[in-house]
């Protein structure tokens, strides 16, 4: 879970990027960004949540 | 093409540039302070001097790989072309600084303040980690910090880099905007300080074994308050510094900065206060300390740009932002941060970030200042209308501003927090940053210096303790 949450942070960042540089349109570039964030912020969650359950395993 | 200080008065820009850096290691003590007094006299010296080799290195280290990398507008950077637009993504200048003349430039300006200001942003983990990492460790950390990490940023942001640029070259408002450093030094710092936490985990004896946390309170409520007010000295000069030399104001506009700075300031710590006076029955002395500092770091992102009602508006949501977010990631999240660094500076510095696109009238004045037309003055609606049909490049994308203050914190969440979770996590596995669990008890001062702050008074209360 803490590597998959730290590999979705970087990815949710290149769709952020690659919304950047592809599109054109306000609203998809605005959706893609936010899809990227959302992604973001899942990874973060994720990445969190594994500390939290190594925290517990050690109580 | 490089870029020059404020046309009206180059020389008097300097002038008020080298006095506003100047003030800027008044903020660094009373960070310095703020961190001592909210950890246990049992680690106080060890802060103190953690804090001394943490900003000597900072400065080390910065001095020979930091500023070649982080760069400055019109000096030479590494770009990749993509689609016809260039995408600069790090300085190309020469380590230990050497062809850049220390004679007044701005880019010499630049280095100076950078010099110090990495310097905060190494301050801010150790008051997040204090009282369990070793000495050794977060200065080899800071290594991480001031060399790579930072001027990595601070080079997309300040030195030219594609976020600075997005206006330029997708329309996006003024491109990213961060005057006096909410993403550059606070959120970098308060997210080196999430890493931090998580690598160390928790103090001794504060989450009990069903994982509640127990309150230690930090030894000197004064070093603490007293910090907040040297820090706030610091805070005008480094957002008045980073405005002229980031965002091209002239230097009467940094009476706008400092004002803006002493608002967003005193609204956060009258919200903390009155919010934890409500909440607890009596205001809380750290948690309006940490609303404090979350109002000077989200101060600074918009600083030379936001009105002072804005100020003070962003300073009262940043009070409120912390005081609810320390406790919950305490109880919740189970992130031990005795200083509150990761609400204070990560959070507050995104708030920072995002609140220069939440104002219209902000983003207008922004992108005059950015592109040149109206760099020193508070222009009146009339002439912001007039100026902006007639600016440089009038792309302005609808919410532009707001989408490429966006893309900035999606780049600290999404670059620079793994990045420097990741160097710091392979640190670890070669220099174990973590001072024994069993030397803890008796503090970081005897373990790491043989001598404690207090020699008279020495107490620990829970040495004999079962957790």
């Amino acid at each position: 879970m803490k590597v998959t949450g730290l590999l979705m942070m970087p990815s949710g960042w290149f769709i952020v990027l690659t919304a950047l540089i592809l599109l054109r349109g306000v609203v998809a570039q605005d959706l893609f960004v936010a899809a990227g964030a959302g992604v973001e912020i899942l990874g973060l969650v994720l990445f969190t949540r594994s500390h939290l359950m190594v925290k517990r395993g050690h109580e | 093409m490089s870029p020059q200080l404020p046309a009206a008065a180059p020389e008097l820009s300097q002038a008020f540039c080298i006095f506003f850096i100047f003030l800027l290691p008044l903020a660094l003590a009373g960070l310095a302070l703020i961190n001592t007094g909210l950890s246990r006299s049992r680690s106080a010296a060890h802060s103190m001097m953690a804090t001394l080799c943490v900003m000597g290195v900072a400065a080390a280290a910065y001095f020979v790989t930091g500023f070649a990398w982080q760069g400055y507008p019109g000096l030479p950077a590494h770009t990749l072309t993509i689609f016809g637009k260039e995408w600069s993504w790090l300085g190309a200048g020469n380590f230990f600084l050497r062809g850049l003349p220390l004679n007044g430039s701005p880019a010499s300006l630049a280095a100076l303040l950078q010099m110090l200001s990495v310097g905060l942003a190494a301050l801010i983990p150790l008051g997040a980690a204090a009282e369990r990492w070793r000495l050794r460790a977060c200065c080899l950390s800071t290594v991480i910090l001031a060399g790579i990490t930072y001027p990595l940023f601070a080079h997309w942001v300040w030195g030219g880099g594609w976020l600075g640029r997005l206006g330029q070259n997708y329309g996006l408002g003024a491109g990213f905007l961060d005057a006096g450093g909410s993403s550059t030094i606070q959120a970098v710092g308060g997210l080196t300080a999430l890493s931090m936490v998580w690598l160390l985990g928790p103090r001794r004896g504060k989450y009990n074994l069903e994982g509640m946390p127990a309150a230690l309170p930090g030894h000197n409520t004064v070093y603490v308050l007293f910090g907040c007010i040297l820090a706030l000295v610091g805070w005008m000069g480094l957002n008045a510094a980073g405005s002229i030399l980031f965002a091209h104001i002239e230097p009467g506009r940094t009476v706008l900065v400092a004002v803006n700075t002493l608002l967003a300031a005193s609204g956060a710590v009258l919200a903390a206060a009155a919010i934890t006076r409500y909440r607890f029955g009596k205001p809380d002395a750290s948690l309006s300390a940490n609303g404090w500092v979350c109002g000077l770091v989200a101060s600074s992102a918009g600083c030379a740009y936001v009105p002072p009602a804005a100020a003070l508006l962003i300073g009262l949501v940043a009070g409120a932002l912390v005081t609810f977010t320390v406790a919950w990631m305490e109880a919740h999240l189970g992130l031990d941060d005795p200083a509150g660094a990761i609400s204070a500076h990560a959070l507050g510095g995104v708030w920072g970030i995002l609140a220069v696109g939440l104002f219209p009238r902000t983003v207008k004045v922004a992108y005059l200042i950015v592109t040149g037309v109206a760099p020193g003055v508070i222009p009146s609606r009339e002439m912001l209308a007039q100026a902006i049909a007639n600016a440089p490049h009038p792309a302005m994308v609808p919410g532009g501003q707001m989408l490429a203050q966006i893309v900035g914190v999606a780049t600290l969440v999404g670059f620079v927090l793994p990045l420097t979770y990741s160097l710091n996590w392979l640190l670890n596995r070669f220099v174990p940053q973590r001072i024994p669990p069993e030397e803890e008890r008796h503090g970081a001062d005897l373990y790491e210096l043989g001598a404690g702050a207090y020699p008279e008074f020495m107490t620990h209360t829970d040495e004999f303790s079962q957790w």
